[in-house]
């Protein structure tokens, strides 16, 4: 029985782990900002020099 | 597709007629601005935003012109490092608001600043709050020249006297991490208070059970001494107040639980009420956070200084010098150039002014001030550059005095009770009753220490979670329904004042009426093709607001080569044609007479009178309907700043009974409302000028009207969308009902009370009926008025098919 406090206690401190990572990301700002990272990953690698050979564009679609 | 029919912009979708479409690299622009902003963008390799999403710029007209002066305040070493985030050596950072951002291609374009400019290392835009935070080498780069990038294509940010004078806003993060720690402590505290629920004696938990209490003990600390926090210094302030609020009970909950459940634990009598506590602090900070809905990109705070500029161009024996607005003084002598705002009172010393007010009034058309005219402070120039001299500082203008009142800064929904706080006073009252009465009969018949623990168990079971909970989840679901329909509440309060509006003032101007969309007619005689091709050939250069109406309403017409043409400044524009001499401007200009009744503009032929166009406002649509519907339940006022020309007019629209008030001052407007409040009515303002700042203030709500949020608001209590002004009646209706809400979802509070109660006072309060019948009670509160807010609003959406 007496794994049990060996237990209770990583236990806790797995937990104490979470809160410190999740108080960490508050403090870094990513709460602030929920809407542009969502825009910014689909662009990420549309970067070319020639913006035409791109992906088909709206009116090309119509 | 559409486009081929009709000519649009390829940078911002304007729709144009073929003869006035700039061509450039065989797509077609409204104007020069849109073409440069195009170039810029091709020569950089940034097309691809065009490929985002269609015609995504915003109309642009001559950046070029003044962009050079217009920023050359930034270069002064003193105004940057104000503006400036962080700066390391080189390294600099500076956080820009853009108003322009309104898309994904803006992020994008943004985000490739350095594609422009080499020296930009990084770029991170935050759309919500419409900021974007620019990491660039000082050394090789100044503020002014990102500025100046910014606003060559079209994304100039907005620097104001705010940016520098206030404290950089303060994120409150706080809230988050005590619903953390509240969060994983309740979560942790269950599970050690479990085993103790199950099995009451053994050997396995008179082993456990100290170590398990004593790490409860442990978790609970932070949740009382910090997460709780807020709840402690509210009901302090409350009592400082001689004020019963809410907070004053959650905080005697609290403390109750806390210390009983610590005495229990030092003398091993029993495990406490640990899980209780915390599960209710959690559940209060719940509420807490559901309820604070922040809409990034609005302000209910602003002032003056969130628009007025961070410098003038001061004239020192003939020598100009940028200055900071701040350090300007009253016989100071400074220049405003077109589109600058007027940031003292003065006088005009050199130059005729057009002064447009529109931020200030809502008046739209400009204002013309000859040499010796006093100007004030908000003003905006029109036109060609004007000299002033100042008479009053900055703080001690006419107009910045009155917004930047100490009275507006009180918050008053400090001084009206809130619903919950009401009810609280007397649920405190009944509360202490019923522990003296219960203790007092313990302490005859039993023993003093079994009435101490009778009075404990009534005070903790009487904590008022369930109340406390019900007027933020339904407050703060309202607000949030409010917000997908375009009215932006500033906190849940508003809609508890809502629920008490007996009589609603409307201001006239840009509220009743369309803010900058004049009806124009014109009277005379019937214009022929060549002359109407004629003045609006004169108009097309004109930057009068007048002009570009006149513009816009011969659109038709052709184009004509004028052989001389000039625009004389608060008088009206000249032209030659044909030997003829056409004159378009105000009545003297052009030889007529006026009754100076409406707003008008004359034309003439080699001096001969043809015609007039006339100016009437513009107003909303379905306001009579509005009215109507709204004369039933409430008294209706209408503040005018105007004369009374339009008073036949507002009559034939409106019901009876609507009062009417023209030539008010802002003072006027304000005191109207406080005469009002005086006489026990509770007031709704709905206004839209700085000039309604004062009344929107002192009124109960204030709501500022806004036909386009990213514009300037006064301060106020909550921001309308200009064409949901017809829905006010059901937003009004929605907050009644809410009220109503709030009182059956107390009742059932109080029902779960008296059951708790009942437990306590015969003295059965264990922790397990504690641990389970309040966090019972919490959730079924918190859901029931969820689901009866969200039915009610629900009847947003039907008056939207109706209308």
């Amino acid at each position: 029985m007496i794994a049990l406090y060996l237990t209770i206690f990583i236990s806790l401190i797995i937990a104490l782990i979470f809160l410190v990572l999740f108080m960490k990301s508050v403090k870094a700002g990513q709460y602030e900002d929920t809407y542009t990272p969502s825009v910014r990953m689909i662009f990420e690698d549309e970067f070319t020099d020639d913006p035409d050979e791109d992906l088909p564009s709206e009116k090309d679609k119509n | 597709m559409s486009s081929k029919e009709k000519l649009t912009c390829y940078h911002c979708g304007l729709e144009m007629s073929e003869n006035e479409t700039v061509w450039f690299d065989d797509k077609p622009f409204c104007c020069n601005g849109c073409k440069t902003v195009y170039e810029i963008l091709n020569q950089n390799k940034l097309t691809q935003y065009y490929k985002i999403n269609e015609a995504p710029g915003i109309k642009t007209e001559q950046i070029d012109q003044h962009i050079k002066q217009k920023y050359a305040y930034l270069d002064e070493p003193d105004i940057e490092k104000k503006l400036l985030e962080f700066e390391d050596g080189p390294v600099k950072i500076v956080n820009f608001y853009i108003p322009n951002i309104h898309c994904s291609s803006c992020i994008w374009v943004l985000e490739n600043l350095d594609k422009i400019n080499p020296y930009i290392t990084h770029s991170e835009v935050n759309f919500p709050t419409k900021n974007v935070r620019i990491t660039y080498q000082g050394d090789h780069l100044t503020l002014r020249q990102i500025v100046e990038i910014l606003a060559s294509i079209a994304y100039p940010p907005l620097i104001s006297l705010d940016d520098v004078e206030k404290d950089k806003k303060k994120n409150n993060k706080k809230l988050l991490y005590q619903l953390a720690i509240a969060g994983f402590a309740f979560g942790n505290i269950m599970l050690m208070s479990l085993p103790e629920y199950i099995q009451q004696q053994g050997f396995w938990i008179e082993k456990f059970a100290p170590l398990f209490r004593w790490l409860m003990f442990a978790l609970s600390l932070p949740v009382v001494f910090y997460a709780a926090q807020d709840y402690f210094e509210s009901a302090l302030k409350g009592l400082r107040q001689k004020i019963v609020n809410v907070d004053i009970l959650i905080a005697l909950g609290i403390s109750v639980l806390f210390l009983r459940s610590t005495y229990e634990i030092f003398t091993g009598t029993g495990p406490g009420y640990f899980d209780s506590l915390t599960g209710l602090v959690f559940f209060l900070l719940l509420g807490k956070y559901f309820q604070r809905i922040t809409y990034d990109y609005l302000s209910f705070e602003r002032d003056y200084k969130s628009y007025f500029p961070i410098a003038v161009t001061k004239i020192i024996n003939g020598q100009e010098k940028i200055t900071q607005i701040k350090d300007l003084k009253a016989g100071d002598r400074f220049l405003i150039r077109n589109e600058e705002i007027i940031p003292v009172d003065g006088i005009l010393m050199k130059n005729k002014a057009l002064i447009d007010y529109s931020f200030v009034t809502g008046e739209s058309m400009p204002v013309e001030k000859e040499v010796g005219d006093k100007v004030l402070a908000g003003g905006k120039q029109k036109g060609g550059y004007i000299e002033i001299e100042a008479i009053a500082d900055v703080d001690n203008s006419y107009l910045t005095k009155l917004w930047s009142r100490e009275a507006f800064k009180d918050d008053k929904q400090q001084t009206i009770k809130t619903l919950t706080d009401k009810i609280s006073q007397y649920f405190t009252f009944v509360i202490l009753s019923i522990a003296i009465i219960v203790g007092l009969y313990w302490a005859l018949t039993d023993h003093w220490s079994t009435a101490i623990w009778v009075v404990t168990a009534v005070l903790i079971v009487a904590c008022p979670c369930a109340l406390a909970l019900s007027a933020p989840f339904a407050f703060g679901n309202i607000l949030r329904r409010f917000g997908y329909h375009q009215f932006y509440l500033k906190n849940a309060r508003v809609v508890e004042n809502m629920s008490q509006i007996d009589s609603l003032v409307f201001d006239k101007t840009g509220t009743l009426t369309k803010q900058d969309k004049y009806k124009l007619t014109y009277q005379g005689e019937p214009l022929s093709s060549v002359d109407k091709a004629v003045f609006k050939t004169m108009v097309k250069a004109s930057n009068h607001p007048l002009s570009r109406l006149i513009y816009q309403h011969l659109a038709q017409a052709g184009q004509e080569n004028l052989s001389s043409l000039k625009e004389i400044p608060g008088k009206g524009i000249e032209a030659v044609f044909n030997g003829a001499i056409y004159k378009l401007g105000s009545a003297d200009f052009t030889n007529n007479k006026t009754d100076n009744k409406s707003t008008e503009v004359y034309l003439s032929k080699n001096n001969q009178k043809i015609g007039k166009f006339i100016f009437t406002a513009n107003y909303r649509p379905g306001l009579s309907d509005l009215f109507n519907k709204l004369s039933k339940k409430y008294t209706l006022y209408v503040l005018s700043g105007d004369n009374a020309n339009e008073k036949q007019i507002l009559e034939k629209i409106l019901p009876e009974g609507v009062t009417f008030k023209f030539n008010q001052s802002v003072h006027d407007k304000m005191n109207f409302i406080r005469d009002l409040q005086k006489a026990g009515h509770h007031v709704m303002m709905i206004g839209d000028g700085l000039n309604d700042a004062g009344a929107l203030q002192q009124a109960d709500v204030g709501v500022a009207l806004s036909d386009d949020t990213n514009v300037f608001t006064p301060s106020s209590d909550a921001i309308l969308q200009g064409n949901k002004l017809i829905q006010l009646p059901v937003f009004l209706e929605i907050s009644k009902q809410t009220k109503k809400i709030i009182y059956v979802s107390f009742l059932i509070a109080f029902l779960y009370n008296i059951i708790g109660l009942g437990f306590a006072v015969t003295n059965h309060l264990t922790p397990i009926v504690a641990a389970i019948l309040m966090p019972i009670s919490s959730i079924s509160i918190v859901i029931f008025v969820t689901i009866m807010t969200n039915i009610i609003s629900n009847k947003l959406k039907n008056s939207k098919l109706d209308n």
